[in-house]
């Protein structure tokens, strides 16, 4: 009986040996030439493989960094400055700061301020009912809440609330890749800079119609009236198209725009409630 | 006569012509009518008017922007209120002409008598010329500019003209209603179509559920260079891929046109149109509708001023039924539903169906069962269960190499599915897609 | 006024539906369902009862409580799984190896894969290749015909098609088939087998009903039997000695059953007609190599499984005919 495994055991140790020889003349034969520092960056980059950089994959990202002279252009959203400035000192440069940004949703057409005037029974998919019509709000602009922005987050960062029927954003999760962003058929998230405390000022309203159109269909809609344009003393807004845009790289959070707004349109989040007048009602306040 | 149809696929819906037979009513314009700059595929058209201007019936309000773009005049006298947008049949607000109607003053260059005019002496290029002033468009629901399509390309030879008259949708019978009641003029528009397009042939495809139409335009054709020539009844012999293959036996490439067979389809309303056109220099401000559903009190077919409120025409076909939940503009395989009634009628709306909220919701959704109806049914050869898995992933590439374009948009698909999947919904998406696909490769 | 309704087209839809498929299915096999009763007696009564039962008892607890899904368990499916598991098991199986089979077939054969739509072998071919290796010795211990009263008591016999494969060992078809049951026996169902393999009339008979109602195209049903037919003829027409007829391969075994309902299943099947009978020819092909030249008097099952494992891939290559040829851009 022991011969017989002497000998299973001759032969399998000599197949091994004979196939990890053969393989190791072939792989040295085949080697393809990386150079090693590919991988050091690899390995400091999130690995979450999301394209938030704009390239197909943290492998890609990192052949791009150590193959390109200037890194102006390129950012680690996921990682930030902490991963860019590991990834620099592998390659002997000098990491550029970028400013944080974060996903922000401007909408705020819940069913209290656009109500839905009709029902939507076809694919539950936000591309699909855009193509359709304006919506069940009516407004051309307005969110659709069927979550396509949801679906392709790889964060777990954006959530749909039933009750208001908009997508909400997880300051602490989003890595700001623009995933969802690029999803969202009437681009009405933005990108903003992400300030301390996860503190924002925007105008919840992407609509570009005339004042009495917008207000139509929805009663927190931006009308154009240039009141909180009047009012900054940064010149961090703008208008275009009936409206009003806060640039998040100029605006100083003074909050002087927000009481102005006559159709409550410029959200002010995650502030303490404001020491003169009373607050105002249609704020959509996030639970820390 | 022996019927012919299409070889590929098709489905058998309920035909419900329940307006049929009931004889063209003609509506008086309404209170405000709005008319939008672009009822056509193509360039919308520039707006020529402005606030406080008045207007007569005919007269050009909005000239063509384009190769690919026809004219719009006012179907009502009046003044125009404003030049704004409006929500039209796609859902969205788009800019029109909204006008204050003003008694019925017409433009005196337009014939207004019923007298018939027999007159085939005029040139092919000033019947297109004509065409393009009138602003004619396809009225079979494509509303391509038919100016356009009378212009054989370089390269290609015209060898027959057909006629659309199967009008395959469901309720749909403004079709038959008008080759039934106007069937001369209709006659006389197919040979000013034929001499537009330089062709000695033509051929009337009308299904065989319209006998009475059959034999009305056989008769008046007879003799003539243009025969008629019945259908089976099956969905959707009215495309007019299906039609050239089921009269000429020629199948128009993928990617292609029927020129490319040598075939040029119109619509029997536009044949009427181009009549009214070039021989009682009548621009397109009307058209026939059909106002129909089961709980409607009198379905019916209005021949309606462009740019009508929804709303009138069900005023004016019995009121709308309490139960009504669905509104569609067209038939019920390849309609739009509206979300409102304050939309106007444009050239290319041929019904407006009302369907009660028992019939409107669709069932609900189960997985593929992978049962293979879909793609028995479909008249094109496509496998639409495997376009909506591969639009769902966002696979557009594949779906082009697939044959998503050429995709007639019928409904046959998801009209058979047992597990009720919205497959058009997303075949449609993936179109779109893969059409910004092409477009940006040709770009480069 | 309700609000209205907006969504893409078409707003008109057929009342077919899954169900309606599926309860049309088993309608079709009631005719065979009742020969089979009328021969193998309680027996048969017993084995598809605790089929059906238990198939549609498992996917209702594997849905709720361990996928925690919608229970989708009265949609027909599971029910015609059941009965199909039956119908290829002797009538004299103990009812716990039925609750065996079902539970392999609902859920190894589909609910592993994603439920109904996403399973790439037949379920209740799972379930019976499971049960044939399993308990190889009850799996082929067929049950004589004409014993009403008995269940696991039930003589056994072999079937026709084991006599044959035995017989041939030693001795010529000739001398074989007076041993065996008549054409017309074969074709009734008075012969020993699966409960629900013997009757070809009455497969025959469900198979026009489901063409009848546009539940299954001749397609598949129709490439399988031609090409055995095919396939054996040529074979009995070299060697009439060592091969046996056309007919009686027809009429035997679980090449109806199969044929018929297994290869038809809309999930585990083409997608195309061109595709159906690429895989009906396979089927038919593969399925006369087993009985003539392997180790099994019966093949049609591990022929099914086998194709039904090329489904997708045939589906890749064979596409329907495209309506229009290319245009060539110039």
């Amino acid at each position: 009986m022991s011969q017989i495994i002497i000998y299973t055991i001759i032969t399998l140790v000599a197949i091994g040996a004979a196939a990890a020889i053969i393989l190791y003349f072939v792989a040295q034969k085949f080697k393809v030439y990386e150079d090693p520092r590919i991988d050091e960056v690899e390995e400091v980059l999130p690995a979450a493989n999301c394209g938030g950089c704009g390239f197909p994959g943290c492998r890609n990202f990192a052949e791009t960094l150590v193959k390109s002279d200037s890194w102006d252009d390129l950012f680690c959203p996921v990682g930030g400055n902490e991963v860019m400035a590991n990834a620099a000192a592998i390659m002997g440069k000098e990491a550029i700061e970028q400013a944080p940004k974060v996903a922000v949703v401007r909408c705020n057409g819940t069913p209290e301020f656009r109500p839905r005037v009709t029902e939507y029974d076809g694919a539950p998919t936000c591309a699909i009912a855009h193509s359709l019509y304006s919506g069940e709000g009516g407004c051309p602009h307005g969110c659709l809440g069927l979550g396509d922005c949801v679906v392709v987050c790889n964060f777990d960062a954006i959530h749909m609330d039933p009750e208001t029927g908009l997508p909400v954003v997880l300051d602490d999760k989003c890595t700001a890749c623009g995933a969802c962003v690029d999803a969202c058929p009437r681009d009405i998230i933005e990108l903003r800079k992400k300030n301390k405390k996860d503190r924002k000022i925007f105008v919840s309203c992407i609509n570009e119609e005339k004042g009495a159109a917008a207000k139509k269909n929805c009663s927190v809609a931006c009308i154009g009236c240039s009141k909180c344009f009047k009012v900054c003393p940064y010149e961090a807004i703008t208008m275009e198209n009936n409206l009003a845009f806060i640039d998040s790289e100029k605006c100083k959070l003074c909050r002087k725009c927000v009481p102005e707004c006559p159709t409550s349109a410029i959200l002010e989040l995650n502030f303490p409630p404001p020491r003169q007048k009373e607050a105002v009602e249609a704020n959509k306040t996030e639970s820390n | 006569m022996s019927l012919k149809t299409f070889s590929r696929g098709g489905v058998h819906p309920p035909e419900h012509k329940l307006s049929s037979g009931n004889s063209i009513v003609e509506l008086p314009p309404p209170e405000v009518a709005v008319i939008p700059v672009s009822q056509h595929l193509g360039a919308p058209a520039k707006v020529l008017v402005n606030r406080g201007d008045q207007v007569k019936v005919g007269q050009l309000i909005a000239e063509s922007a384009g190769f690919v773009s026809t004219n719009i005049h006012s179907s009502v006298s009046g003044k125009i209120l404003k030049v704004d947008h409006f929500l039209d049949s796609s859902g969205y607000r788009k800019l029109a002409v909204q006008i204050q109607v003003e008694g019925d003053q017409w433009l005196e260059t337009i014939d207004r008598s019923d007298d018939l005019v027999r007159n085939t002496v005029l040139p092919a290029e000033d019947i297109r010329k004509k065409m393009l002033e009138a602003g004619i468009v396809g009225l079979g629901g494509a509303t391509f500019p038919s100016h356009v399509k009378l212009m054989v390309p370089q390269g290609k030879t015209a060898e027959y003209l057909i006629l659309n008259g199967v009008e395959c949708e469901p309720y749909l019978t403004a079709d038959h209603s008008l080759m039934m009641e106007h069937t001369a003029e209709v006659f006389s528009g197919i040979q000013i179509l034929m001499r537009g397009l330089g062709v000695e042939k033509a051929i009337v495809g009308i299904e065989n559920n319209k006998p009475d139409a059959i034999k009305k335009m056989s008769e008046m054709a007879a003799g003539s260079a243009v025969s008629v020539q019945g259908l089976k009844v099956k969905y959707p012999q009215g495309g007019e891929k299906q039609l050239v293959q089921a009269l000429l036996k020629r199948e128009v490439p993928s990617g292609g046109l029927p020129i490319d067979v040598g075939v040029v389809v119109f619509n029997v309303g536009t044949a009427l149109a181009a009549y009214e056109a070039v021989m009682k220099n009548r621009p397109l401000i009307d058209r026939i509708v059909t106002v129909t559903g089961k709980s409607l009190e009198k379905p019916s077919n209005f021949r309606v001023r462009i740019g009508t409120p929804v709303s009138y025409l069900i005023e004016q076909a019995g009121g709308l039924p309490e139960d009504t939940a669905k509104v569609i503009n067209g038939g019920p395989m390849m309609g739009k539903a509206l979300p409102s009634l304050d939309i106007p009628v444009v050239k290319g709306s041929s019904g407006i169906l009302l369907i009660s909220s028992a019939e409107s919701r669709r069932k609900e959704l189960k997985p593929c069962i992978r049962c293979t109806k879909c793609v028995s049914v479909c008249p094109m050869g496509l496998e639409p269960y495997l376009l909506m898995n591969l639009s769902e992933k966002s696979l557009f590439e594949r779906m082009e190499a697939e044959k998503v374009m050429d995709c007639i948009e019928c409904g046959s698909c998801s009209y058979t599915c047992p597990s009720s999947r919205p497959l058009l919904d997303y075949i449609r998406l993936g179109k779109a897609e893969v059409g910004k696909i092409i477009r940006a490769r040709k770009a480069v | 006024m309700n609000k209205f309704i907006v969504s893409p087209s078409p707003h008109a839809y057929t009342d077919e539906s899954v169900p309606k498929l599926m309860y049309g299915v088993i309608i079709s096999l009631l005719p065979a369902l009742a020969v089979s009763v009328w021969f193998f007696g309680i027996g048969m009564l017993i084995v598809s009862t605790v089929a059906v039962a238990s198939s549609i008892l498992f996917e209702y607890l594997i849905q709720r409580y361990m996928l925690k899904v919608k229970p989708t368990h009265l949609d027909g499916s599971a029910l015609l799984t059941g009965l199909l598991l039956a119908f290829c098991l002797p009538s004299n199986i103990p009812f716990w190896m039925v609750m065996i089979g079902a539970l392999a077939a609902v859920g190894i054969g589909k609910m592993t894969f994603g439920g109904l739509g996403n399973n790439i072998f037949n379920p209740a071919l799972v379930g019976r290749v499971f049960l044939f290796i399993s308990f190889p010795v009850a799996m082929t211990a067929w049950p004589e015909p004409g014993q009403w009263m008995s269940y696991t008591d039930a003589v056994t016999g072999a079937t026709p098609l084991g006599l044959m494969k035995e017989g041939l060992a030693s001795r010529t078809v000739s001398e074989i088939m007076p041993e065996l049951p008549s054409f017309l026996n074969l074709l009734m169902g008075k012969t020993t087998g699966s409960a629900g393999e013997v009757s070809a009339l009455a497969l025959l008979l469900g198979m026009l009903y489901m063409m009848y109602r546009k539940i299954i195209s001749w397609h598949i049903p129709i490439s399988i039997l031609v090409t055995v037919a095919l396939f054996t003829g040529i074979l009995w027409f070299a060697n009439p000695d060592r091969f046996a007829d056309p007919l009686f391969h027809l009429l035997s075994g679980g090449l109806m059953l199969g044929a018929i309902y297994m290869a038809t299943d809309y999930v585990t099947s083409p997608m195309t007609g061109r595709g159906m009978i690429v895989y009906g020819i396979g089927i038919g092909i593969v399925t006369v190599l087993i009985r003539v030249f392997g180790a099994y008097p019966e093949g049609v099952q591990f022929a099914i499984l086998i194709f039904n494992g090329f489904t997708p891939l045939i589906n890749k290559f064979v596409k329907p005919k495209r309506f229009g040829k290319e245009v060539k851009h110039g």
